[in-house]
């Protein structure tokens, strides 16, 4: 206070009287409080973030995980419109030039050499350039169909969990019944219904695939709804709308990043194992299930008697590294939002 | 809650599960553009519409969207599936066939999975952060980002094409109960289990390295006792708990697993016939092995739910 305070601004303030400043003992040093549990009340992601550059097989997943995209986005031109937005050319050949035609040397399956370091698919193409090329069909289907269905997850489970009473009854008793049902299932009848085809494919994935987030993020805002900042926001007359999305379903987040990012495999698998049925992509198209489709009726025997293992082997590869990477994403995301507990944690494996 | 009543509750909730289920699979079925009438037709021009008109009513073709469901849901309670066009068999009597080999196939990947797991899930657990848990660790990693169909192929070629431990292709083949198909059973078995393996051994490490820090660990050491019972004895039972909290998404993996795995391996089970199905557009085959699908995980589930709460009766209060 200043010396020439105004006496009627005092009026009913409490006066402190008798402080001494040179008796206070600095009391600091005596509590727990250091640098490092300062950082704990930080930023959740941020914290989080910190501690999944930290972990290093996430990190090679990430690496992994970039190489591939990038090699997939440069392995041919992209052009658009008759533009071309993207000049590179990594992979040697066009993923569909048949190359016997243009080069007498080259035959159908010859194994890997300099040239062709995976050498050459059944119908005489490069499989090299295929399997780079072929990154864009599951990688992209992959986060589409994540992106898409943790989207509608995030909104139906945000919904089903705030309103509860019969409004969840119902919601949930819905995402039951599609629980019953493995999600290959699923997507096998959709895409005989429809066809194969890329966005065949990602209807295929999304049309029932965001109720296993759902029924994570209501059971979050389940847990959320209890605290007393969402009974504060309503009570300061939020609408149910700026409560849902403002104050709930930001904090059922990182159970639900966790999934997706154990999600995007199993996506990938089943992408590529409704191509090997051969009920994905056309048959030809540069996509590794696809591929190995291709390739079945030859996998005991090729043409001159030998058996044509790099047509077998280096699409499958091609998936099991990216999967891999893609769970060891999963698994550092998990780790590094601590969401053990949300049971978001643990995925099943394969199909 | 007692155990009986909280058994009757969980069946009572999947009464509306189970219809809901079979409403799915007959809309979406039944979206289908095609039908098998249709392929019949298109094969034969002299078919006048109104013999057409009698083909749908003699396969229950006809009729508003509901009434078909009307009759089809209550032809299933009677345990009648329909007919195959395509070769005018019963569909009731090919799932009979069908379903002993997708089972023996499941119990093999079941067995397989436990088996390799749970030993694994011990050691490393008790030799967290050492070099053998990292081991185990990458290995487990690696068989849930494994495809299966890939793993299946890549067992072919490995084992019987280059090791020449298996004929490619059975000679002929047996019926399923004879002893010499166990032998077959195994390439396809460890397919399938495979994924479920990696998922038990990561969640049987998880959990047996958080119960190893409980004080009923320490209670059990302090007393004396070998370290061999206090994991195997102790540890180990309150850790299958969290096996069981699994076993549902387990075999709902090994069911779709069934279906890619089966025709890997051209293993005659409901897998190869649901894909043989859709690629002919046999409606009524699609809509049981569908149904039939939905039904067995319902019951895992069901299944799994009681089993937890008989192990772990905390459960039952909830």
């Amino acid at each position: 206070m200043t010396e020439t305070k105004d006496i009627s601004a005092g009026r009913g303030r409490i006066q402190v009287t008798g402080f001494d400043p040179e008796r206070v003992t600095d009391r600091e040093p005596l509590s727990d409080w250091t640098e490092d549990t300062g950082a704990g009340t930080q930023n959740r992601w941020r914290r989080g973030l910190k501690r999944f550059v930290r972990n290093r097989s996430a990190m090679i997943g990430v690496v992994i995980v970039s190489i591939m995209s990038l090699l997939a986005i440069f392995a041919r031109p992209i052009e658009f419109f008759g533009f071309v937005i993207q000049p590179f050319a990594i992979a040697p050949y066009e993923p569909t030039t048949i190359l016997y035609l243009q080069d007498p040397t080259v035959n159908v399956y010859d194994p890997p050499s300099w040239g062709h370091p995976m050498g050459i698919d059944g119908s005489g193409r490069d499989l090299f350039s295929r399997i780079l090329y072929g990154g864009r069909y599951s990688l992209s289907i992959g986060f589409v169909v994540v992106g898409l269905t943790a989207s509608v997850g995030l909104v139906y489970g945000g919904i089903s969990g705030y309103y509860g009473g019969w409004v969840d009854e119902i919601m949930m008793r819905i995402v039951d019944t599609i629980y019953a049902f493995p999600g290959i299932v699923l997507a096998l009848i959709i895409v005989a219904i429809l066809g194969g085809g890329y966005w065949q494919l990602v209807l295929a994935f999304s049309l029932f695939g965001w109720n296993g987030y759902a029924r994570l993020v209501r059971g979050e805002v389940l847990k959320v709804k209890q605290n007393e900042y969402v009974l504060a926001a309503k009570a300061l007359g939020a609408r149910d709308r700026s409560v849902i999305f403002r104050h709930i379903l930001p904090n059922a987040m990182p159970p639900l990043l966790v999934l997706a990012s154990l999600s995007i495999g199993t996506v990938v698998i089943g992408v590529a194992a409704l191509g090997f049925l051969g009920l994905g992509m056309p048959p030809g198209t540069a996509e590794w299930g696809t591929m190995l489709d291709a390739t079945r009726e030859t996998l005991i025997q090729g043409p001159d008697g030998r058996i044509p293992w790099w047509a077998t082997v280096y699409p499958g590869v091609a998936i099991f590294i990216f999967v891999m990477s893609m769970n060891m994403i999963g698994d550092g995301v998990n780790d590094a939002l601590d969401a053990q507990e949300t049971g978001a944690g643990e995925q099943a494996g394969g199909v | 809650m007692s155990l009986r009543r909280f058994i009757l509750k969980r069946i009572l909730a999947i009464i509306p599960i189970l219809f809901g289920v079979s409403v799915i699979t007959f809309a979406l079925v039944h979206l289908t553009p095609g039908d098998p009438i249709d392929q019949m037709i298109g094969l034969n021009p002299d078919i006048t519409p109104a013999d057409e008109a009698q083909l749908r009513a003699r396969y229950g073709l006809d009729g508003a969207i509901w009434e078909q469901y009307l009759t089809w849901i209550s032809n299933i309670l009677v345990g009648d599936f329909g007919e195959v066009v395509y070769s005018g068999r019963d569909v009731s009597s090919i799932i009979m066939l069908r379903l002993p080999e997708t089972i023996a196939l499941g119990i093999f990947g079941w067995v397989f999975a436990l088996g390799i797991a749970i030993p694994t899930g011990v050691y490393a657990a008790v030799n967290k952060d050492k070099f053998g848990d990292t081991v185990s660790r990458f290995v487990a990693l690696s068989g849930i980002s494994i495809p299966n169909f890939w793993l299946g192929l890549m067992l072919i070629l490995i084992m019987a094409l280059w090791l020449g431990l298996w004929p490619v292709l059975a000679p002929s083949r047996l019926p399923l109960y004879h002893p010499e198909m166990l032998w077959f059973l195994i390439l396809p078995g460890v397919t399938i289990g495979t994924a479920a393996a990696a998922s038990i051994m990561r969640v049987m490490r998880t959990s047996m390295a958080e119960e190893m820090n409980k004080e009923y660990v320490t209670a059990a050491r302090a007393k004396g006792l070998p370290e061999r019972t206090v994991v195997l004895k102790h540890v180990l039972r309150n850790s299958l708990i969290s096996v069981v909290t699994l076993a549902a998404t387990l075999t709902a993996g090994i069911v779709s697993g069934s279906i890619v795995v089966e025709v890997v391996f051209n293993w005659p089970g409901l897998g190869r016939e649901f894909i043989n199905a859709i690629n002919r557009r046999e409606v009524n085959m699609i809509m049981a092995i569908t149904l039939f699908t939905g039904v067995a995980i319902i019951i895992a589930n069901l299944v799994a739910d009681i089993l937890y709460a008989v192990l772990d009766p905390r459960i039952r209060y909830d």
